[in-house]
């Protein structure tokens, strides 16, 4: 359901909204919130499974596990021999975050590359490699991931402009040529074209991994659901 | 309730300005405290009550509370309460200070402070001198920050010239926008909006070059990062008449404590560094924190029960203020007498009372504590009007094991 044809919109608590959930005795609730850590909060209450869709800008750990098995289907399951650059809005974004946990502990060299003010504080502490220039941080890069840039962050707080923007990071078919030559291109989506990614790029055959990304999103949702669900359905096997 | 006996407290262990607490007897008639040490006895006609060897105490002086919660403070040993101006109704004329300042009576002092702008909103300076005649002790600009450097430079000349301390909230409000932690590993771990901790730095040296201005006495409620110590920590050193306080929650703890998102952490300032808490702890040693209050401020689950940056900041102090003190002197970082400098006699003076130590003439404020009693923190069952500590389940020792405000026992 939507927050907006909830009573969420009607001043409902989020506790309040987590104990009605419980009470329909749902086999497990999938939760998107604007809040970080709202997502352990509700799972802290409620019996069945949760599974985090999403919480401000803590995590999002579905998208981190598709980027990977995206990056496995294409590269094959040695992580370790990889350099892989995220690039764009890290501060706020929750799946640089579930990337960061998920790709380190494969194994691969991570590096982020975005501005100051959307550089999070003592960011190697998670074993990345921070870089503020972006031709530096595409040097040999295998995988590159563009970040979404929210609109509202662009119109001079954090940003000049969009387009100044796109001058220093925007991700030009000229710019992935600094990658590795056979380097691979993803995005969570929804791309802003031509801001921090050209389409001529998006869309580049052999390259653009963006559309295999959705379809990966799919089978891992669908996999999370089936592993989180199993003790309540009384299937054997994991968890 | 007026003092109609005069009261003996006997076989206790004073808790005197200097050393070790001496064996003697306090003896106080008419609210006030007469006669102090080894060699005092009751006098026929004395109230006697035998301390059993515990502590004899001054109460403590609690500077800086969002809350009138008495059997709080009665159990943490707190007889007078210094309140700040953003506690509910916005203390901002002479009838809501006049108002305040009896709301305790006759067994709590409330002692409130005056905003230090119309309705704080850091703009147009508040009626300071009438609010100074109704029963303000001193002024405050509450839970924040005075961004205007200019209206900041009026306040503190015209508290300078109406002799009232000015306590500050330190931390520059353009820095920290709507940031819940301090920026770091811990924030960027979570993903929780943060501000580097030098926000506090920032507004530190701005309010101290215009105090050095100005004249004026200010009293930074909470100092909570080394580099800001270090400014106070300098300034003292010239001579300016500045001091500085702290809770115990950043002696206590650093920011790995909102490692799993519990909102009885988010406080403000945020919880800092391990480093800048070390910083603290130096700071309590070598006395450049004046003061340990307990911040104290009841925040029930419809604040609390919330995602973090959602939650209300603040903590329900006032019960944790005297044990967290004492395992200051257990640990060695201060001496007993110290501690009850920081928590009764440095706050005391600083609101101009003739209270906070155990000295003849002054208001007979006194508890009896067990420094030794060990008990266990627990949000649950709490004396305060709600149970948000970040101490929970935490074993501490001291407890107060009578009280007396004005040489009546409370309670």
């Amino acid at each position: 359901m939507h927050a907006a044809q909830s009573s969420v919109k009607k001043g409902e608590t989020l506790i309040d909204t987590a104990m009605t959930l419980n009470s329909m005795r749902a086999d497990a609730i999938v939760i998107r919130h604007a809040s970080s850590g709202a997502v352990q909060l509700i799972a802290g209450k409620v019996d069945c499974p949760v599974l985090n869709a999403g919480d401000g800008q803590h995590e999002h750990p579905t998208q981190g596990l598709l980027d990977a098995l995206t990056i496995r289907t294409a590269k094959g399951p040695e992580f370790a021999r990889l350099k892989i650059t995220i690039c764009g809005d890290i501060l706020h974004s929750r799946v640089a975050r579930s990337n960061i946990h998920c790709l380190t502990t494969l194994g691969a060299d991570v590096h982020v590359c975005a501005p100051p003010a959307l550089m999070p504080a003592d960011i190697e502490q998670l074993k990345v490699t921070p870089h503020y220039h972006f031709d530096t941080a595409l040097k040999d890069a295998d995988v590159v991931m563009m970040l979404r840039l929210q609109q509202e962050r662009m119109e001079g707080q954090f940003i000049p402009s969009p387009r100044e923007y796109r001058h220093l990071y925007g991700l030009t078919l000229d710019r992935l040529a600094r990658a590795a030559p056979d380097a691979l291109v993803m995005h969570p989506g929804p791309m802003n074209r031509g801001i921090e990614i050209d389409s001529n790029v998006a869309d580049l055959p052999g390259r653009s991994l963006i559309t295999r990304q959705v379809e990966m999103g799919v089978a891992i949702r669908m996999a999370c659901l089936d592993v989180l669900t199993r003790k309540g359905r009384g299937v054997e096997g994991w968890a | 309730m007026k003092q109609l006996a005069p009261l003996t407290l006997t076989n206790g262990r004073l808790v005197l300005a200097a050393g070790e607490p001496q064996r003697g007897a306090v003896r106080c008639v008419d609210g006030r405290i007469v006669a102090v040490g080894p060699a005092v006895t009751a006098h026929d006609g004395d109230t006697v009550v035998d301390a059993g060897g515990a502590l004899i105490a001054p109460g403590l002086v609690d500077l800086g509370v969002f809350a009138i919660d008495k059997p709080a403070f009665h159990f943490g040993g707190i007889t007078r309460a210094a309140l700040m101006p953003d506690s509910g109704s916005v203390l901002d004329k002479p009838s809501t200070v006049r108002f305040a300042a009896q709301s305790g009576k006759p067994d709590l002092w409330v002692h409130p402070l005056a905003a230090a702008t119309k309705a704080l909103a850091g703009r147009e300076l508040a009626e300071l001198a009438m609010m100074r005649d109704a029963g303000a002790r001193a002024v405050a600009t509450g839970r924040r920050w005075v961004a205007d450097s200019g209206t900041m430079h009026r306040l503190l000349s015209y508290a300078a010239m109406l002799g009232l301390t000015v306590v500050v909230h330190a931390e520059d409000g353009g820095l920290t926008g709507n940031a819940v932690a301090t920026a770091g590993e811990m924030a960027t771990r979570l993903g929780l909006p943060s501000a580097p901790a030098e926000a506090e730095a920032l507004a530190v040296a701005r309010d101290l070059a215009l105090a050095g201005l100005t004249g004026a006495r200010v009293h930074f409620r909470q100092i909570t990062t080394a580099r800001a110590l270090a400014l106070v920590r300098a300034a003292k050193s010239r001579g300016m008449a500045v001091t500085a306080g702290v809770t115990p929650a950043h002696f206590m703890l650093s920011d790995t404590a909102i490692g799993d998102f519990r909102t009885f952490t988010r406080l403000s300032p945020p919880l800092r560094s391990a480093a800048d808490r070390q910083a603290v702890l130096a700071a309590l040693a070598d006395g450049t924190i004046d003061v340990i209050a307990s911040g104290h401020d009841p925040r029930g689950p419809e604040d609390k029960r919330l995602p973090f940056a959602d939650a209300e900041p603040g903590m329900a102090g006032a019960e944790v203020l005297l044990p967290l003190t004492l395992g200051l002197v257990r640990d060695g970082v201060i001496d007993l007498p110290r501690a009850f400098q920081l928590l009764s006699a440095n706050p005391a003076a600083l609101l101009g009372v003739q209270a906070g130590t155990l000295a003849e003439g002054a208001e007979a404020d006194l508890a009896l504590i067990d420094p030794e009693r060990p008990w266990i923190v627990d949000s649950n069952k709490m004396a305060a009007a709600a149970g948000n500590t970040p101490f929970d389940k935490q074993g501490v020792q001291g407890r107060v094991t009578a009280l007396f405000k004005g040489g009546v026992k409370v309670g």
